[in-house]
């Protein structure tokens, strides 16, 4: 990999590679590449890895790294054996290691979206900001392909990127105390899915039965960094069918 | 065993060392606020470091214990009693069956830890037994703890029974409800909780982005800790911190002791339960051994800052995880030779 890769501390137990500071597409590629390369073959005294839109952060036990590495050689400078050096020596190594240009394989996932009555209280909204019908938003919302940058705020939720700035509206500037799992929301240029009930100030224009978050299955989100997914519409009794299903 | 609640006290929840490895899918790692207190808790009752424990906030619960049991408790001192007798921290306890633990007022800190021998026994969601209340899972039924709830305690391997039944008979004669052992933790080894500290911090990634009054700010000033703080952060009053020129950023890792800063100037440290990514700028990053000191801040009390390098930090980190190491050899080696 020939891009320019930034890399500081995150206190003394984690390391942060920024891959660059604007998001595009091809930056995140190289986010999900070295963050799926360490999730596979992780490196010994590293805990978790957390991607998000323009970074991979390394969580990692310096007590642990400093055993395992300050006797041996490895390549590492004896100079420069604190626990930072040698997680920095070891991710760099890696980097360099990686293959050029691969292609990550995308999951593509289909969510059903019901877009109707209470289920949508600020598609009207919406439209009139965007001088569209409601049929308008719909259709491109749920035409678009979005892209999973990241999990955060809640777990489970989505921060996706690709939409349409023909829809795209201010939050709300009174957040709701109370926005049920499963809606469907935009902010500014960037729509998502709340995972949990809890406050929020995203316009909703629609409501998924699928559940995001499910502490007890093995994998306890529908969604993973690097996901594409695409909307469809749905009515308010294939919601409740599917709703029912989802139990 | 079981411990049975008679009073739930503010916030009560079981906790242990955190939710490890799900952070990229947004679930928060939680978990104990100061971990220097609760794994001590554990060591003395030969728990492993992260087995689950209680943590309990100012006002503290009341207890029942069912069954004989070897407790300790560490952290903030919330003044426990037993039979309106003081009951020594940090240091093993045999508590006999019938007896109650209660705490009455906050003598220094904010939160204190339980831990009984065998560790606290609750269904672990996602490989822990933390409670994390915004998503009601985890710990008991993922909420706190409430008058009548029953937590079961699992059977003790590493001590054995009979290590403590032979304690118990060689106590059998006492009329006390309690034993304190008679070995405890150095006061040399514990952590100065102050309602005024002097934290060290590591300049954050954006600290130069920020204003040089706000920074000299930040490193002479003292600051409060505001009423609305909790689990997730503490927000600070004090001096209002400000950028050079506006920001915006895309969100970015955080992780406990991350110093925030948001378009209101307040600073918030970033404590147990924050989210797993933020989008405002870290003017700066606690060194990890005076996070306990943190933790045991309450509303009103206050701190001041002083800069470290990331190289005095790590030092002071590994100082302190040897330290532990070796509390923990000598501990095991006191119930090896049983006195």
């Amino acid at each position: 990999m020939t891009i320019n890769i930034q890399f500081y501390p995150l206190g003394e137990q984690a390391i942060v590679a920024k891959f660059d500071s604007e998001l595009n597409e091809n930056t995140y590629e190289q986010v999900c590449n070295f963050s799926r390369s360490l999730e596979q073959n992780p490196i010994i005294g590293t805990i978790e890895t957390v991607p998000t839109f323009t970074t991979v952060t390394i969580y990692y036990d310096p007590f642990e790294l400093v055993r395992a590495y300050q006797s041996k050689d490895n390549n590492i400078n004896k100079s420069t054996q604190s626990s930072y050096n040698i997680i920095l020596a070891l991710i760099q190594d890696r980097i360099a290691k990686m293959k050029k240009n691969i292609t990550i394989e995308h999951r593509t996932i289909k969510i059903p979206v019901c877009y109707e009555g209470d289920f949508a209280p600020d598609l009207e909204y919406v439209a009139m900001y965007n001088q569209l019908s409601t049929e308008e938003v719909i259709q491109n919302h749920s035409e678009g392909e979005y892209l999973v940058y990241m999990l955060g705020f809640a777990p489970g939720f989505p921060y996706m990127g690709g939409m349409s700035s023909k829809i795209a509206t201010p939050r709300r500037s009174e957040p709701r105390v109370l926005v049920s799992a499963g809606s469907v929301g935009i902010a500014g240029e960037q729509t998502g899915i709340y995972s949990l009930d809890s406050p929020g100030g995203w316009q909703i224009i629609g409501r998924t039965p699928l559940t995001l978050f499910q502490p007890e299955n093995e994998s306890p989100t529908l969604l993973r960094a690097g996901d594409r997914i695409q909307f469809y519409s749905i009515s308010i009794d294939e919601y409740t069918v599917l709703e029912e299903k989802q139990k | 065993m079981t411990l049975k609640i008679l009073k739930p006290g503010m916030l009560t929840t079981i906790q242990d060392l955190g939710r490890v490895g799900y952070q990229k899918y947004g679930v928060v790692a939680g978990g104990v606020m100061d971990s220097y207190a609760a794994r001590i808790a554990n060591l003395l009752v030969g728990n492993e470091e992260d087995a689950a424990v209680m943590e309990m906030s100012m006002i503290g619960p009341s207890i029942e214990f069912q069954e004989d049991s070897l407790i300790s408790i560490c952290g903030g001192d919330l003044s426990a009693i037993i039979d309106g007798e003081r009951v020594p921290m940090w240091r093993p306890i045999i508590i006999k069956a019938g007896s109650c633990l209660q705490f009455s007022n906050v003598k220094s800190g904010c939160r204190a830890y339980l831990s009984a021998a065998g560790g606290i026994s609750v269904p672990e969601v996602m490989g822990s037994s933390s409670t994390y209340l915004r998503a009601a899972i985890g710990g008991y039924e993922g909420r706190a703890l409430k008058q009548g709830d029953l937590i079961s305690v699992h059977q003790s391997d590493y001590i054995g029974n009979t290590k403590i039944q032979s304690f118990l008979q060689l106590y059998s004669t006492s009329l006390k409800s309690f034993i304190p052992l008679p070995w405890f933790v150095s006061e040399y080894s514990l952590p100065a909780y102050q309602s005024q500290v002097m934290i060290r911090v590591m300049k954050g990634r954006e600290f130069e982005l920020f204003q040089d009054e706000s920074i000299t700010s930040l490193l002479s000033e003292t600051f409060t800790i505001h009423p609305q703080s909790d689990r997730m952060a503490y927000r600070l009053n004090g001096a209002q911190i400000q950028l050079k020129t506006n920001l915006n950023m895309i969100s970015e890792a955080v992780t406990m002791g991350t110093i925030q800063v948001p378009p209101d100037g307040f600073p918030r440290i970033l404590l147990a339960d924050r989210q797993t990514t933020g989008g405002y700028p870290r003017i700066a990053q606690v060194a990890s051994v005076d996070l306990p000191l943190i933790a045991q801040l309450k509303p009103g009390d206050s701190l001041m800052f002083q800069e470290v390098t990331l190289e005095e930090a790590e030092f002071l980190y590994l100082q302190q995880e040897k330290d532990i190491h070796i509390l923990k050899l000598m501990i095991s080696e006191r119930w090896r030779r049983g006195d």
